[in-house]
Formats: structure tokens, C-alpha cells, sequence
């Protein structure tokens, strides 16, 4: 398999898929034979992660470990079968393979209907994430980014709770919004790129050299066409309100996923697309997207606070910790984009662990309502330090992992030429008292004060299943917070050449006609009347 | 070495974290108290060994560890550093804590939680010489967090009691607010000076700001040093973040004397004293610690004065003393504040686990309306006690009255304080002293003298109050022995008519800054106020004090349980303000106005509005489709009738190009 790695690994969780089928048509598996084997075969793709992230060269520029080839080649529509990775999507390739299998195990119980079903769906959306990720190709990006709704679509609204049908169905069509933009921002952008290629590092490269000369209009269409399907994704207040009701309805897994990666893709694809193809637009318009993050993070976290369900404060609070991410990346600093990364690789641990932890407590009571429990402490004293540490690192708590990738944003977005920084810096900075509100007053409910009802007084400990799936994740929410450097040194080369990518070609072209000088009033006044508008809709 | 020091706590952390359940109470002691009495020793070893033996200047060991964070052009490591400064700290933090170490394995015995509390203890000490010995602002903020959430574990030990856990969440949310601001200072720092170590960051504001920034300037200077200061009001319980300190009782009592006393809270003094390169440059800084120091000192003193939880008094009284050190730090006179903080932790540590030793003995009993005419059943937790009494109150030859006298004395004579403030904040002090002589008092004579007001014969069974087994006593004696003599090290000249230099002083001295800045030497000397002045200030206050001392012990003799006006009692009402003016105005505005009217009313109903009219607009146009060709003739008829009527009638109108 040596020069197939990126494809392997993509595709081995559909081979997956097509086994598990034909372990119950032709051996007729029982299903607590599906679940083992769905659990083996997820470790397949994850144990491919091992050489992917031995092969990685932290110093190389590009992507690497490529395999490319023709795919379609219809009336000068070329698109390639083309992958790779760099600093940008590998160790969301990793996250990705190991929150599948964190997912499985989180299903074992929890899933008693439909069993193969919910796998061959989990398998199949793992291809799809992993492909996100490593695509090189912009009409196969898009194929996969579609091909990810699918699955999701089906775990949401089969295996969900009481109102699955209906967040489902809001779940893909706010998506379905974003990528019918996208996609047409996309064909845009290669006829507008000469019709020739959909390569993506083509396309930056051109953007980079001055040969992608977009008209402003033009540029500002297509940074919009990308960038609402991605803030859609991440999201970013105000288009956030498909997550709390996707959230609270999703099963355990699709929680996981979800907020594990499926919300990154949106900060992945800013990085990729807007900041190297458009960076006058991103210019122009990062102070706007830093005013809406800067709301994500403060109107997050307030909305969390006052929640009543477990898996919507979740849910909100995940809203204000990607509104650290849009910061850190609108900074265009590289403090401020790895802060990103790693903000997004560590919710994805930790807010995945939590949601773990939220389907944990609904497994043993049906209820998710705080009010609910109260006094957990005493009758499950390791599910009480686990649950303690995740949501420690979710608080930003130094040492945990939460806690770089916010340190790193603010620092970020302090130093960055953005026309208030400091401003944005403070504000950002006001989550720290409001995630420790949140989090420690949940903590207080659920875990602390007499045992109120009685059904809690003999709830079981986090069994052998359980610990398995919930121990990794704490210990590495430590290990990130105490050695982030080797997650960090390999995102520095590709967040370097973002980083020229947007300022230079901005340097070289503010000269031109066209292009008016980005004026601190000017664009706040725009970004104030926008947001006016907003209100009055 | 260092590592090892500071490594060794953690260690026994794990240990017992993960093993000690299973484990019993003996293992988890010898444990819990050995990691901490390596740290002690090798810190013994360090300071006196390698520190002491160097010329004053180069009394600095750096120890590198591994790189933590690089990013772009920020390189942060895990790194110690060891000065005078961070010298005193390690010595008497782990030796007041290896004796509270030991005063817990009495004072917990047959505790359910036994081996988590062990853990976290050794956790503290772990994130305590992290926090003192780091070399940079980054990894001080990890000790710093750190130790908040030790703090945070360990106020909710017993944590089925919702008050416990209530206090937890307090002190980790109001540390929090002070902790914004401390990090908003390290990134200001950071973005000036474009690294976190101290020895950079401190040699360049002497290279980069020769001048101090004058009072009523906020430059640079005085922006860092007063986000900072905020981080140190939250940790250290100065006002207005003061609330946390008296909830946070509701931990177990050895933690209260190592946490909430002698050690955690100090770390405010101690960032200030480490930044003192940086406070000297900023007159503005100087003058707002002073006078919140100043001010806390005074109001927590008369707060003390009311309460009836003996534990609650000693609270606010570490609250008042904190003010003390701040006061003198904003006078410039940083190493009067670092001796009161070594002081403070001796007779401090003493007091509350002398009212440990009383609690125990009165089976958890905490208010003193239920105390009384111990000092016959208990002769050594009283008899240690009176040490504690008389070294807070002042008096000399006790610990506290040399050190609290220099405050006062630094505060008189401070060259940077501007007229009249020295002297009116050396009179607040003055009376702080006079109100700490009077809460003290009533504290032992309502505890320890007059007549029994406890149940003898509680729920059925009897209650018969008894000294504390060795295991608890022998830290008393220990504590007690400092709480006498160990002031002696700061002697002022004044007492030598100049022969003997101040020990103290001359050892902290390289590590911190002289104030006022730039100025020569001989002349700073001469003038120098005399030390007649000083003993006479001295004995000023002591007489002062020992009259308080004297009225109060008869007061309180003849009417214990007198209650002290309404307003003491209720703190001033803050924690009423705050609730009523923050935390339920957000609440009630997060949950109705953001949640339920603007997140679900307004936004989602706008999607669900946009929704349902692409729905019903399909549901017409669903009808069109009927599938009989004439009714589609029709509409092609009308289509084009409507684009030829555009032509006609619009389109003619249009510039011809």
C-alpha cells in the first residue's frame, strides 16, 4: 500500500462498510458481532494514521504523500483524483480516525436498533471526513463534503431522539444553503482560473502570483460563496441555530462526530480557500467576521449558562469556542492560526469526550436534564474526575489542552494588524470567566450538593467499555496541554505559507486601482451597518 | 535539583490519585507527608547549600527544562528560576506546608475522601513551586491556575454539601475575573517586550523605561502593572475580590491554614514583588496598591471583628494581613512585604490549626456562640494559640510585630506614595493594628476562656472535649516556636542603632528593586529619617496595641456573645451587591432575553419563518403544474406577453449603446 497511504486510509472505513455487510448477508453476524467488527475496522484507518504521521516531514513545503490521477475528463471539465496532506489537514485526518472509533465504543449500549445500519453509515461518514480533509481537488472536495451529509443526515434522523426527523431536516438544508453557494463559487472559480484545473494548490498559486486577477466584486462574491458555507459549519453566530437542535437530537456518535470534526471543517476550509484564494476579501471583511466571532464567543457562552439540557450547554458552549477559532484565524498571525488549529483539535477532543460523557449519564437515567442529577460524585467517583478533567479543559485550564489554543489566539489577534485588536483581544479574553461559569456551575449541579433523587444514589461507575473510551481522551486533553509542540511544529510550515499567501498578495496588490486601502472607519462603519441590518431582519 | 523539588509532590499526587483508594490511611500519610518533606529538605539543600554560598549578585540558579509552546515568534519553556526572592518562598512554603502535611493525617483521620485529599494537597505543593519557580509569565500562570484549581478541589472536599461545592465554584469563578486581567498582562507583555522570561522582560524595562511613569500617567508601564494587579487582587482576596476568601472556609481546616493563610494567597505579593522592576516605573501602579491595601487592611479588620465562625474571623484577619503587604509593596518597600508574608504564614498557619485542633475536639463545632472555657481541657492548642495571638496582635518580642512595624515604618517614611497618603495610610494601618489586637482577643477569649457554652450532652451522646493526639500538637509547638522567634531574622537596624545590618533585607535585596529608583545612595541614607523616629513610632504602636488588647479581654470577659452592628455582620453587603447588581441581571438576561427571545424567538424563528415560506411558496407552485397542456400554453402565452411588454415599454426608454 506504500504510495497509496491517503487513499488507503480514506477508503478503507467503505471497504469496512461493504465487509460489515457482507458479514450479516452472507454469515449473518449477530450483532454484537457487527459492533466488534465495526470497532476493528475503525481501528484499520486509525492505525493507518501511525505511518501517515511517521512519513510526515514537518519541514517540507506542499502537501505530501500526493497521489493524483484523471478521474473525469468531460468538454475540458478536467477534475483529478487528487490527495494529499499537509500542516493544514493532517492532524485533522488523525482527529477524524480516532473519533470514529471513540464514537463506536460510545455506541455500544446506546445502539440497540438497526445495528449494521448505524455502522455501515459511521464507516461510510468516515471516508467522507477523511476525504474532506485530504482532497487536493476542488470538485472532489466538494464530492466529499456532500457525500459526508448523507450519512449524517441518516444517524441523525434514525437513531436520534424525539425530534431527530425535524433537526435532521434543518441539520441539511442550512448545510445545503452553504454548499449550493460554495458550489457555485467554486465553477467560478475554474472558468475564472482559465477553465483548466481544479488543483487546488494550482489555483492558490495563481491567486498568490497575481495570474487569478479577480475583479474586487467578483472576489468578494466568491469569498462569500465559500465563506457562509464554511461559517454555516463552524458556525458562527448568527448562523449557529441548527447546532444546539442537531446536538440534543443526534445520537451519542453523531454528537461526537459533529462536534468533533464535522464544526472544523468550517475553520479547515477558511484556512485552505479564503485566507490564500481571497485575501483582499478576507482583508476587507475580517473585521466583520471578528465582530461576529468575538459575539460567538461571549453569546455562546451566556446562552450555555442559562441551559437546562446537558447536551445543549454543550452545544452553545461549543458555539463560543469556535468563535475563537474564526479570531484566531480572521488574525492572520501564526500564533493566531496554529491557536486555531489547535483550538479545533482540542474541542475536538474535549467536547467530544464530554458529549461521551453527557450519553454516558443519559444511558444510565433517559434524561439529560441538569436539574435531574446532582451529588454524582459520590455513587461514580471515576466518571466524576473524568468528567471533571474534560470540562477543566474546555475552561482553558493551563496545563490542558484548551487552554494553547486560546492563549495562542488572543496573543494572536493582539499582535495582528487587525484595526482593533485589542480591543477584540479583551473581549475574546471575557470567555475565560464566562467558560468557568458555565462549566464549574454544570459540574456543580451534576456532580456536587446532596444526592436529590434517588434513582442517582446507586448509579454504577463508568464500566470497562466506558473507561476505555473516555480515559484516552483525558489523558490526551493532558498531553496536549503539557507537549503541544509536536502537534504545533507540524502545522508551522503550512500556516507560514498561509500566512504569506494572505499578506503578500495583499502587500503587492493594494497598489492597484480597484482596491481601495483597507480604512479602519470606513470598514467599521460597514461592519456596523451590516450588523444593523442583521438585527432588523 | 529544582525539578526534582518540584517534581517530587506531583509524583505523590499521581500515586495516590490513581492507587490510593485501595490504600490505607497509613500509606497514603507517609506518602503525602514524605514528598513534601523531600521537597522541604532538597529546598533546605538549594537555598542554604548552593544559594547562600554565592556573592549576593549571582545568587541565581536556572534550571531549563523542555520547550512548552513555539509559535510564530512566541518560545515558551518549562523552565525554573531560582533567586533570593523564589528562595524564601520555596523554604517556608514547603516547610509550613510539610507541618500542615502532617497536622492532616490527625485532623482527616477516618475521612472518606482521606486518599483524594492527599492528592490534591501534594497537587497544591506541586503547583505552588511551579508558580514560585517558574522562570517566565506563562508558566507562573500555570502555578497560578494551578493552584486556583487545587484551591477549587479542595474547598469542595466535602462536596456533598452544596455549600461546599457552592464556595468551590465561587473562588474559581472571582479568581477567574482577577485571572483575566493577569493574562490580558502577560499578553501585553508579550506583545511589548516579544518574550515572557522575567530576567528579559525585567532587564528591558530597565533598558527600554529608565523613568518611572509619574502618578495619574497610564503609560505602558502602569497598564501591564495594573492588569497584573488585578490577577493578584483575586488571588490574594484584596477588595473587591475579596468575597471568595471567607467561603472558601468550607474546606477542610488544613487547608484553609496552607491555602487560604499561609501560602496561595500570598502569590499576589509575591507576582508584585517579582515584578517589582516593573511596579517601581509605574508611580500610578504604587499608589492604587497601596490604597487598596490600605483600605482591605482597615475594612476586613472590622469585618473580623463581627463574626462568630472562628474559622470566618481568621478569614477575614488573613485578608487584612494580605492588605498589610500590599500596603507596603505599593510603599516600595517590597521586602518588608515578603517578610510579613513569611511571618504571616508562621502565626497565620498556627492560628487556624490551633482552631483545627479546637474544631476536632468539638466534634466539627465552628462557632465560637458554642465554645468557651477550653484553655483547661486543651493546655497545648491554648497555650500555642496565645503565641499566634501575640505575634498577629504585634506584640513584641512576637514574629508579626517586627514585621508589621516595618510596614508601618516603610509606609511613613514611603518615597513614593505622594503627600499626605503615607501618612494617612500609615495611620489606616495603625488602627488595622489596634482592630487586629481586638478581633484577636475576642477570638480566644470567646474560644478558650469564660464559661462552657457547648452541648455536653449533644444527640446522646457525650461530648467530652480533649487535647489533640502528638500528630496534630507537634506542628502546633513547631508553628508556635516561629510564631515567637522567627522575626528575629528581620530585626530593623533601628533596634542596633545601625551595627547590625536587617538580615532579611540584605538577603532579598538582590532580588528586588530599590525604590525610589536612580537616586544616590549617600543621600538616601541621609535622608533617611531617624531611627528615633522609628523606635518611637514603634513604641507608639505597641502601646497602642497593648491597651486594645487589655480593653478587649475585659469586654469580651464580661459580655462574650455581644453582637456587633448589622452592617459588620453582613460584610458590607457585598456579596448582596454583587448578586444583585452581576450575577442575577446575567443570568436572567442570558436565559429570557439571549436564549429564549433573541436565540430561538428572533433567529431560529427568522430561519423556520424563511423555511416555511419556501414551503408554502412551493405548495402554489406545486398547483401550476397540473400536467394538461393548456393551462402551460397559457402560461407561455402571458410570459411572453409580460417580455415583449418589457421591451415595448421599458426597454425602448434605454440608452442606446
Amino acid at each position: 500500500m506504500g504510495g497509496h497511504l491517503l487513499s488507503w486510509l480514506t477508503f478503507a472505513p467503505t471497504v469496512g462498510a461493504l465487509l460489515l455487510l457482507f458479514a450479516r448477508v452472507l454469515m449473518s453476524a449477530r450483532e454484537e458481532t457487527i459492533r466488534r467488527l465495526a470497532l476493528a475496522l475503525s481501528l484499520i484507518p486509525l492505525g493507518l494514521c501511525i505511518p501517515v504521521l511517521m512519513r510526515f516531514d514537518p519541514t517540507a513545503s506542499g502537501p505530501q504523500m500526493v497521489e493524483r490521477a484523471p478521474w473525469i475528463r468531460f468538454f475540458g471539465f478536467n477534475v483529478d483524483y487528487f490527495v494529499g496532506v499537509d500542516g493544514l489537514s493532517l492532524w485533522f485526518v488523525v482527529l477524524s480516525a480516532l473519533l470514529v472509533t471513540i464514537s463506536i465504543l460510545a455506541s455500544w449500549r446506546a445502539i440497540d436498533q438497526h445495528v449494521l445500519e448505524f455502522h455501515i453509515f459511521l464507516l461510510l461518514l468516515e471516508t467522507g471526513l477523511i476525504g474532506v480533509f485530504v482532497a487536493l481537488d476542488l470538485f472532489l472536495f466538494f464530492i466529499f463534503w456532500e457525500v459526508m451529509l448523507v450519512p449524517m443526515y441518516f444517524l441523525i434522523g434514525i437513531w436520534g431522539y424525539e425530534r431527530r426527523i425535524y433537526a435532521a431536516v434543518k441539520f441539511i438544508i442550512y448545510t445545503m444553503v452553504g454548499s449550493a453557494l460554495m458550489l457555485a463559487a467554486i465553477i467560478s472559480l475554474y472558468y475564472l482560473n482559465g477553465g483548466t484545473t481544479f488543483d487546488i494548490l494550482a489555483i492558490t498559486e495563481n491567486a498568490r502570483a497575481g495570474r487569478l486577477a479577480l475583479a474586487p466584486q467578483t472576489e468578494r462574491w466568491l469569498f462569500w460563496g465559500f465563506a457562509l458555507a464554511f461559517l454555516i459549519k463552524v458556525p458562527l453566530f448568527p448562523f449557529h441555530t441548527w447546532l444546539p437542535d442537531a446536538h440534543v437530537e443526534a445520537p451519542t456518535a453523531g454528537s461526537v462526530i459533529l462536534a468533533g470534526v464535522l464544526l472544523k471543517m468550517g475553520g479547515y476550509g477558511l484556512l485552505r480557500f479564503n485566507l490564500p484564494l481571497f485575501p483582499h476579501a478576507t482583508e476587507e471583511f475580517a473585521g466583520l467576521l471578528c465582530a461576529l466571532a468575538i459575539l460567538s464567543i461571549i453569546y455562546g457562552a451566556l446562552v450555555s449558562m442559562v441551559q437546562p439540557d446537558l447536551k445543549k450547554l454543550i452545544a452553545y458552549s461549543s458555539v463560543s469556542h469556535m468563535g475563537f477559532v474564526v479570531l484566531g484565524i480572521m488574525a492572520r498571525t501564526e500564533m493566531g492560526m496554529q491557536g486555531a488549529i489547535f483550538q479545533m483539535l482540542s474541542h475536538g477532543i474535549s467536547t467530544g469526550a464530554l458529549f461521551v460523557i453527557v450519553g454516558v449519564l443519559s444511558e444510565r437515567r433517559h434524561t439529560r436534564v441538569i436539574a435531574e442529577f446532582g451529588g454524582l460524585a459520590r455513587p461514580m467517583p471515576v466518571f466524576s474526575a473524568l468528567f471533571g478533567i474534560l470540562a477543566l479543559a474546555s475552561v482553558a485550564l493551563p496545563t490542558l489542552s484548551g487552554f494553547v489554543g486560546e492563549f495562542l489566539v488572543l496573543v494572536g489577534t493582539y499582535t495582528s494588524e487587525l484595526a482593533h485588536a485589542r480591543a477584540y483581544t479583551v473581549l475574546a479574553a471575557t470567555a475565560m470567566i464566562f467558560s468557568a461559569a458555565y462549566m464549574l456551575w454544570m459540574l456543580e449541579r451534576v456532580l456536587f450538593g446532596e444526592i436529590t433523587h434517588e434513582e442517582n444514589r446507586h448509579l454504577p461507575d463508568v464500566n470497562r467499555r466506558e473507561r476505555l473510551t473516555l480515559i484516552p481522551m483525558a489523558v490526551l486533553v493532558i498531553v496536549m496541554g503539557v507537549l503541544p509542540n509536536p502537534i504545533l511544529r507540524r502545522t508551522d510550515r503550512a500556516i507560514s505559507e498561509v500566512k504569506q499567501a494572505a499578506h503578500g498578495a495583499v502587500l503587492v496588490q493594494w497598489e492597484s486601482p480597484g482596491w481601495r486601502m483597507p480604512n479602519p472607519a470606513l470598514s467599521k462603519g460597514a461592519a456596523r451597518e451590516r450588523m444593523g441590518l442583521m438585527r432588523r431582519r | 535539583m529544582l525539578k526534582a523539588l518540584v517534581l517530587s509532590p506531583l509524583l505523590a499526587a499521581g500515586i495516590i490519585g490513581i492507587f490510593g483508594r485501595r490504600w490505607s490511611e497509613r500509606l497514603i500519610a507517609v506518602i503525602g507527608c514524605s514528598s513534601v518533606g523531600l521537597s522541604m529538605l532538597l529546598a533546605v539543600r538549594v537555598v542554604f547549600g548552593e544559594l547562600w554560598s554565592r556573592p549576593p549578585e549571582q545568587r541565581v540558579i536556572w534550571e531549563p527544562f523542555f520547550s512548552w509552546i513555539a509559535s510564530g515568534p512566541l518560545r515558551v519553556e518549562w523552565g525554573f528560576h531560582l533567586d533570593a526572592l523564589s528562595g524564601v518562598y520555596i523554604l517556608f512554603v514547603t516547610f509550613v506546608g510539610f507541618w500542615i502535611h502532617v497536622f492532616a493525617v490527625g485532623y482527616m483521620r477516618g475521612d472518606s475522601g482521606y486518599a483524594r485529599f492527599f492528592a490534591y494537597m501534594n497537587l497544591f505543593m506541586f503547583m505552588m513551586l511551579v508558580l514560585v519557580l517558574a522562570d517566565n509569565f506563562l508558566v507562573m500562570f500555570v502555578g497560578w491556575e494551578g493552584v486556583g484549581l487545587c484551591s477549587y478541589l479542595l474547598i469542595g472536599h466535602y462536596f456533598d454539601r452544596a455549600y461546599a461545592a457552592s464556595a468551590a465554584k465561587k473562588a474559581f469563578i472571582v479568581n477567574r475575573i482577577g485571572d483575566f486581567g493577569f493574562a490580558l498582562g502577560v499578553i501585553l507583555i508579550f506583545a511589548t517586550f516579544g518574550t515572557l522570561r522575567f530576567s528579559e522582560v525585567m532587564g528591558a524595562i530597565a533598558a527600554r523605561f529608565p523613568e518611572p511613569e509619574a502618578l495619574g500617567e497610564i503609560g505602558l508601564l502602569t497598564t501591564i502593572a495594573l492588569l497584573l494587579f488585578v490577577g493578584a487582587t483575586g488571588k490574594s482576596a484584596q477588595i473587591p475580590l475579596h468575597v471568595w476568601l471567607p467561603d472558601a472556609m468550607a474546606g477542610p481546616t488544613p487547608v484553609s491554614a496552607l491555602i487560604h493563610a499561609a501560602t496561595m494567597v500570598t502569590a499576589g505579593v509575591y507576582m508584585v514583588a517579582r515584578c517589582s522592576e516593573l511596579y517601581a516605573r509605574s508611580l500610578t501602579a504604587l499608589f492604587v496598591i497601596a490604597v487598596i491595601g490600605g483600605v482591605t487592611a482597615l475594612l476586613a479588620a472590622t469585618i473580623g471583628l463581627a463574626q462568630w465562625n472562628i474559622k470566618k474571623v481568621l478569614a477575614y484577619s488573613t485578608i487584612s494581613q494580605l492588605g498589610y503587604m500590599f500596603l507596603a509593596c505599593g510603599a516600595g518597600a517590597f521586602s518588608a512585604a515578603i517578610f510579613h508574608v513569611v511571618t504571616h504564614a508562621f502565626f497565620k498557619a498556627l492560628l487556624f490549626l490551633g482552631a483545627g485542633s479546637v474544631i476536632v475536639a468539638l466534634h466539627h463545632e465552628e462557632d465560637m456562640r458554642r465554645m468557651g472555657g477550653l484553655k483547661r481541657v486543651m493546655p497545648l492548642t491554648y497555650g500555642t494559640m496565645l503565641c499566634g495571638w501575640l505575634a498577629i496582635a504585634g506584640l513584641p518580642p512576637f514574629a508579626g510585630f517586627f514585621s508589621k512595624d516595618e510596614i508601618l515604618w516603610r509606609t511613613w517614611t514611603s518615597p513614593v506614595l505622594p503627600e499626605p497618603w503615607g501618612r494617612l495610610l500609615w495611620a489606616i494601618s495603625w488602627a488595622t493594628a489596634i482592630l487586629t489586637a481586638a478581633y484577636m482577643t475576642r477570638l480566644i477569649v470567646l474560644t478558650f476562656e469564660g464559661e462552657e457554652r457547648f452541648a455536653r450532652h449533644a444527640e446522646g451522646h457525650r461530648l467530652v472535649p480533649r487535647e489533640s493526639p502528638p500528630v496534630m500538637t507537634i506542628p502546633l509547638l513547631v508553628l508556635a516556636v516561629l510564631s515567637v522567634g522567627g522575626g528575629w531574622m528581620g530585626l530593623s537596624e533601628a533596634y542596633t542603632g545601625g551595627r547590625i545590618a536587617n538580615g532579611f533585607e540584605q538577603f532579598v535585596r538582590p532580588a528586588l528593586v530599590r525604590v525610589p529608583l536612580h537616586s544616590d545612595p549617600l543621600r538616601m541614607a541621609a535622608e533617611e529619617p531617624g531611627h528615633g523616629m522609628e523606635l518611637g513610632l514603634a513604641a507608639v504602636t505597641t502601646l497602642a496595641v497593648l491597651a486594645a488588647l487589655i480593653w478587649a479581654r475585659r469586654f469580651y470577659r464580661r459580655d462574650p456573645l455581644r453582637p456587633a452592628p448589622r452592617l459588620l455582620q453582613n460584610k458590607y453587603y457585598v456579596d448582596e451587591i454583587y448578586a444583585a447588581l452581576l450575577v442575577r441581571p446575567i443570568v436572567r438576561g442570558s436565559s429570557v432575553l439571549l436564549w429564549k427571545v433573541f436565540d430561538v424567538a428572533l433567529i431560529d424563528g427568522a430561519v423556520n419563518g424563511v423555511a416555511s415560506a419556501v414551503a408554502a411558496c412551493a405548495a402554489v407552485l406545486r398547483r401550476m403544474q397540473t400536467g394538461l397542456v393548456r393551462s402551460y400554453l397559457v402560461m407561455i402565452l402571458i410570459g411572453a406577453l409580460i417580455v415583449l411588454g418589457y421591451f415595448v415599454f421599458v426597454g425602448s426608454r434605454l440608452p442606446a449603446r
